[in-house]
């Protein structure tokens, strides 16, 4: 009975745990896609943009003993693919969907060949902030070992909602978003808002990446995503392109995400694979609860064309 | 490479007679479909070449040694087509369902399943004769890859479920599937290091085509193949397919059943790729391990767009590709490139096919003048 009960215990807080130190990657790239997705256009690529940016930042790190300068890499990594998608999407014709599919499998490819040679060695990582001081348990403390670019991402969430609604940029992208041609005449390019939209999108996706290689798991090699990418992206859809239900979409994430080594910390062994997937499951749940075939979700960017 | 100097021939071809403007009117669209195409191949082959050069490696042993590696030999050619296998099934699961408008990129996830389903049914039959068995993994793998697709594409048509984004989760709800049997309930426990299922048995493979080492998985593609090409083009099914694909509201208005439409297309879809995974299993693996990811499914989305999602030309598209792949192992021998360089090359290819998208129609000696 004891046993059982430290068990339980022990699982909840590594899954609390988990759900900070995983749903970091989920939180960028899903507060990056929504970005791109205000603006009217869907980047199915940030798969790629993902893993590119864990590999940059990796190596970056390791050849200049800098993690803070691995992070600016795959941010701006990121930011390139994100100009390369929206470069191509602007041609006449071009399907975004299909572009987002080349450029996962394209980024994917490219940090396997490049980061070829950084899966021996090991780059610095970046710190953590202990607040779990106060607490002798040990499961407390490794619980609240908190990295910086959540509590980043936390504060980016709300500053995202505040300017969708009352900035001069924010309004912009919303208007390309929801009519293209009310953008144009104003005197605005779609193309351009959407180029600078998918560029922001993809540096932060970059900067989610490099949370993976150089915090948590924290190394680099070819098995660090497994679909963390698209699941953010899929998670946007659900969250009715709001930044804030963004946040806590992340944090339900993270948390699934770290029940299968949660369990399996305690004994728990069969089922680890299945455990695993539960973020799949998990985001495919909501999206056959929250979606329906008769309306047009509330919230969705008129432009996007994924929704229509 | 073969198809570049067959491009090439025909653009001179194309050229020759423009002074029967009909010949163009006639023919200028069909020529546009493999010219781009074409010239997108060609132009991406250039863009790797430079980015090889960067890493100090002369791109013309490249492209050597990427022709030689594909099709310089009968031993390349053997296992090109090999790997062309697969491919054309792995494609047909993005091609058919992409007539009715829709992008599924799961294939990957439905040759798990197929593989999975198709071992299961040859170690329950065990003893039986070698064709029953083979039979029965036929159809498992059909029924188990077509039903998964099918669920993505009933979640769209019932929920309004991006069948894009769901039949990608499913792609790893079915490794974590495969992962959770063949390290559990399935495993042979003589496999330790690679965890794995029984072996399907020696006589329970379906061998090679006499004569070669080609496995019969290529034939099972080819039928496939025109099998589909005939379904979509000459058939009223097919004709239903294209008009909902066309214009969903016109479909319904005429009165076809665009839900039957859609889980038929994608059960066929994902029965070519679960297909793809019973002949990985019954030709090549003898087992289902983890070795069946092998981002074959990932490709056929490629194979599947550079060929315009037609099923009869992703058969030479999906050779051209297999070569590209067969190549990977001669390219990290003899020029010390990564594996993954093969990735890199496909994924240039993909966007400079989808970018090519911007020029249908508009190259000015195609149009012919009326």
């Amino acid at each position: 009975m004891a046993d059982g009960s430290i068990g339980l215990w022990t699982v909840s807080l590594a899954v609390l745990g988990g759900a900070i130190r995983v749903s970091t990657p989920f939180l960028f790239v899903s507060l990056g896609e929504c970005i791109t997705e205000r603006s009217g256009r869907i980047n199915l690529g940030l798969e790629g943009t993902l893993v590119m940016g864990a590999m940059s930042a990796y190596g970056i790190s390791y050849l200049t003993g800098s993690p803070w300068l691995g992070l600016l890499a795959a941010g701006i990594t990121g930011a390139l693919l994100g100009a390369l998608h929206a470069g191509i999407c602007s041609l006449p014709r071009v399907n975004d969907v299909a572009v987002g599919i080349a450029l996962m499998l394209f980024g994917t490819g490219l940090a396997f060949y490049l980061g070829k040679p950084l899966i021996e060695p090991t780059a610095p990582r970046l710190p953590a902030i202990d607040f779990g001081w106060w607490s002798d348990i040990p499961q407390v403390r490794a619980a609240l070992r908190v990295n910086v670019l959540f509590l980043i991402g936390v504060a980016l969430a709300p500053t995202l909602y505040w300017a969708f609604r009352a900035t001069r940029w924010g309004l912009l992208i919303r208007t390309a978003g929801e009519s293209s041609d009310a953008a144009r005449a104003m005197g605005h390019s779609v193309l351009l808002i959407r180029l600078r939209a998918t560029m922001v999108g993809g540096f932060l996706a970059g900067i989610g990446g490099s949370f993976l290689s150089l915090f948590y798991p924290g190394s680099w090699n070819e098995g660090l995503s497994s679909g963390q990418g698209i699941t953010a992206v899929a998670l946007v859809i659900f969250a009715r392109w709001d930044p804030l239900l963004c946040l806590w979409a992340s944090l339900a994430f993270g948390g699934a995400a770290a029940l299968g080594p949660a369990l399996q910390s305690v004994g728990v062994t069969s089922g680890y694979h299945l455990f695993n997937a539960a973020p799949y499951v998990l985001t495919l749940a909501i999206m056959i609860i929250t979606c329906s075939p008769k309306r047009t979700l509330t919230g969705a960017p008129a432009e996007l064309s994924i929704t229509r | 490479m073969t198809s570049e100097a067959a491009d090439s021939a025909e653009a001179v071809g194309a050229i020759a007679p423009a002074a029967d403007a009909g010949f163009l009117q006639r023919y200028g669209g069909a020529i546009e479909y493999v010219l781009i195409p074409g010239a997108a191949v060609a132009g991406a082959l250039a863009v790797f070449g430079i980015f090889v050069m960067l890493f100090g490696k002369n791109p013309l042993d490249l492209y050597f040694y990427m022709y030689y590696g594909a099709f310089g030999t009968w031993f390349s050619w053997q296992n090109t087509l090999t790997r062309a296998a697969p491919l054309i099934l792995t494609a047909l699961c993005t091609a058919l369902p992409a007539q009715l408008g829709m992008v599924i990129i799961g294939g990957e996830g439905a040759l798990l399943i197929g593989a999975l389903s198709a071992t299961s049914a040859a170690l329950l039959l065990q003893g039986m004769p070698p064709f029953v068995v083979q039979i029965a993994m036929v159809i498992a793998g059909v029924i188990g890859g077509g039903l998964w697709i099918t669920l993505a594409g009933a979640l769209r048509q019932y929920r309004g479920v991006n069948e894009t984004i769901s039949s990608l989760l499913l792609v790893y709800i079915a490794l974590a599937i495969l992962n959770h049997l063949v390290e559990g309930m399935m495993r042979d426990p003589a496999s330790l290091n690679k965890p794995s299922t029984r072996e399907i048995g020696a006589a329970n493979m379906i061998g090679s085509i006499p004569g070669t080492d080609v496995h019969w998985g290529l034939v099972f593609g080819l039928i496939a193949a025109v099998a589909a090409y005939i379904l979509i083009y000459h058939t009223v099914f097919g004709f239903a397919a294209r008009v909902a694909g066309g214009n969903i509201r016109a479909a319904r208005i005429v009165g076809l059943g665009v839900s039957k439409l859609i889980l038929t297309i994608c059960f066929l879809a994902g029965g070519a790729a679960g297909l793809a995974g019973m002949v990985e299993v019954a030709a090549v693996q003898g087992r289902t391990n983890a070795n069946l990811a092998a981002g074959y499914g990932f490709t056929g989305i490629l194979v599947a767009f550079l060929a315009r999602q037609n099923p009869l030309a992703i058969i030479p598209v999906a050779i051209l590709l297999g070569g590209i792949s067969a190549s990977g192992g001669l390219l990290q021998r003899r020029l010390g490139l990564p594996d993954a360089s093969v990735l890199v090359l496909q994924g240039i290819i993909f966007v400079f096919v989808l970018a090519s998208d911007a020029l249908y129609g508009r190259i000015g000696f195609l149009k012919g003048k009326s």
